[in-house]
C-alpha cells in the first residue's frame, strides 16, 4: 500500500501529513505537482498551505496542475483522495466536490482549535470514530465559510454527505461555535461516491500528545484500515 | 490580428454573503457617508489579447472566465473593452 501526498509551490502541511500518514503505516510518498502519474498509488491527500499565494482563487490556479488531471481520473475511478484545507479548496475548483469555500465572515484568519462532530462515521475517512463524536482540532485558514446554493445543501444533507461539522465541545449544535460562517456549520464533506473527502480543519495537526490532541489520527488510521486492514 | 484590451470585471454572486463589502460600508459609515446603502467588493483583470474583433476578443475572455477566472458558484462576471492597447504587440 502506498499514498501520495501532493506538494504544491506553497504547500506547507505536505510534511505534517506525510508524518502522520507514515506514523499509522500509510507509506506515503510525495508527489510533485508537475508529476504526471499517481499509477501505483492507493490513495491520494492535498495538504494544505497557500499553493500559489491563493492568487485569484484559493485553489484555482493549483486545480489547473498537470497532477490535478490525474487526481480526478484517480477519483473518478473510485480512488480515495482527502483534501484538507488548501486541499479542500482545490477540490472544490477542481469540481470534485460541490461548492466554494469564501471568505469567513469574521473577516480574519482564523488560527485555533475548534470542536467538530463526527456526523458521518461510514466513511472511508471517519470508520474509525464513534457517529457523534466530537473531536478537537485546529483550523487555519481565512476562506474556510463554505458556501453552496440551497438545493446543493439540502442533497448534502439528505445523503449523509456532511462527514464533519463544527460544533461545541460537548458536541452539540451551537452556531457560536461556528468559526467562519459556514453553511450548515459545515466543516467537511465527501462526493456521492464516498471517495472523495474536503475538510478545513488539520487532522494531521493533531496526531500526538504533544500537539494538544490526537483527535486527527482517526482520520489517518481509519484510511489505512480501509487499505489495508492487516496494517492499521 | 488587433490587439485588444479587456476590463474583466469579477463580483460575487448578490444575494452572498462579503464580509470584505460589509467592513468597508461600516468604515464608510464612520466617515459620516450615510448615504451608503450597500457596498460589494470584486476585483478587476486586464487582459491584453490579439483577435480579429473586438466581440471575438470578449468572447475568448468569457470563455476564460467560465474555465478559470471566476467561480460560477460564487461570483458573476462582466467583460468590456477597456481602451485600445497603446503599442500592439509591445510588452507593458
Amino acid at each position: 500500500m502506498r499514498t501520495a501526498v501532493l506538494t504544491f509551490p506553497g504547500s506547507n502541511c505536505d510534511y505534517d501529513v506525510y508524518q502522520a500518514l507514515k506514523s499509522v503505516g500509510g507509506n506515503p510518498e510525495f508527489i510533485w505537482h508537475r508529476d504526471t502519474t499517481l499509477d501505483t498509488m492507493d490513495a491520494v491527500v492535498l495538504p494544505g498551505g497557500f499553493s500559489y499565494g491563493d492568487y485569484l482563487r484559493a485553489g484555482a490556479i493549483a486545480r489547473m496542475s498537470p497532477i490535478m488531471e490525474q487526481v480526478v481520473t484517480f477519483a473518478a475511478g473510485g480512488g480515495p483522495v482527502l483534501g484538507i484545507c488548501n486541499g479542500f479548496q482545490i477540490l472544490c475548483e477542481a469540481g470534485l466536490l460541490p461548492g466554494a469555500l469564501t471568505r469567513n465572515d469574521t473577516l480574519k484568519f482564523e488560527s485555533r482549535d475548534v470542536w467538530i462532530r463526527v456526523e458521518n462515521a461510514d466513511t472511508i475517512f471517519s470508520g474509525d470514530y464513534g457517529q457523534g463524536q466530537a473531536l478537537r482540532m485546529p483550523i487555519a485558514h481565512a476562506e474556510g465559510n463554505y458556501y453552496a446554493d440551497q438545493e446543493t445543501l439540502d442533497s448534502l444533507e439528505s445523503g449523509s454527505r456532511i462527514v464533519f461539522r463544527y460544533c461545541d465541545p460537548s458536541g452539540g449544535d451551537d452556531e457560536g461555535w461556528n468559526p467562519n460562517g459556514s453553511a450548515h456549520s459545515i466543516a467537511g464533506i465527501r462526493n456521492e461516491a464516498g471517495n472523495v473527502l474536503g475538510m478545513m480543519p488539520h487532522p494531521e495537526r493533531a496526531v500526538e500528545e504533544v500537539l494538544g490532541s490526537v483527535d486527527g489520527l482517526g482520520v489517518f488510521t481509519s484510511l489505512v484500515r480501509q487499505l489495508n486492514p492487516a496494517v492499521a | 490580428m488587433t490587439q485588444h484590451h479587456l476590463e474583466i470585471r469579477i463580483v460575487p454572486r448578490p444575494g452572498l454573503l462579503d464580509p470584505e463589502g460589509k467592513a468597508i460600508h461600516h468604515a464608510l459609515d464612520s466617515l459620516g457617508y450615510e448615504s451608503v446603502k450597500n457596498v460589494r467588493v470584486g476585483k478587476a483583470i486586464y487582459v491584453d489579447l490579439e483577435a480579429p474583433t473586438s466581440e471575438e476578443a470578449i468572447a475568448e475572455a468569457e470563455a476564460m472566465c467560465r474555465g478559470l477566472l471566476a467561480n460560477p458558484v460564487t461570483e458573476e462576471f462582466e467583460v468590456g473593452v477597456a481602451s485600445p492597447a497603446a503599442e500592439p504587440g509591445e510588452p507593458s
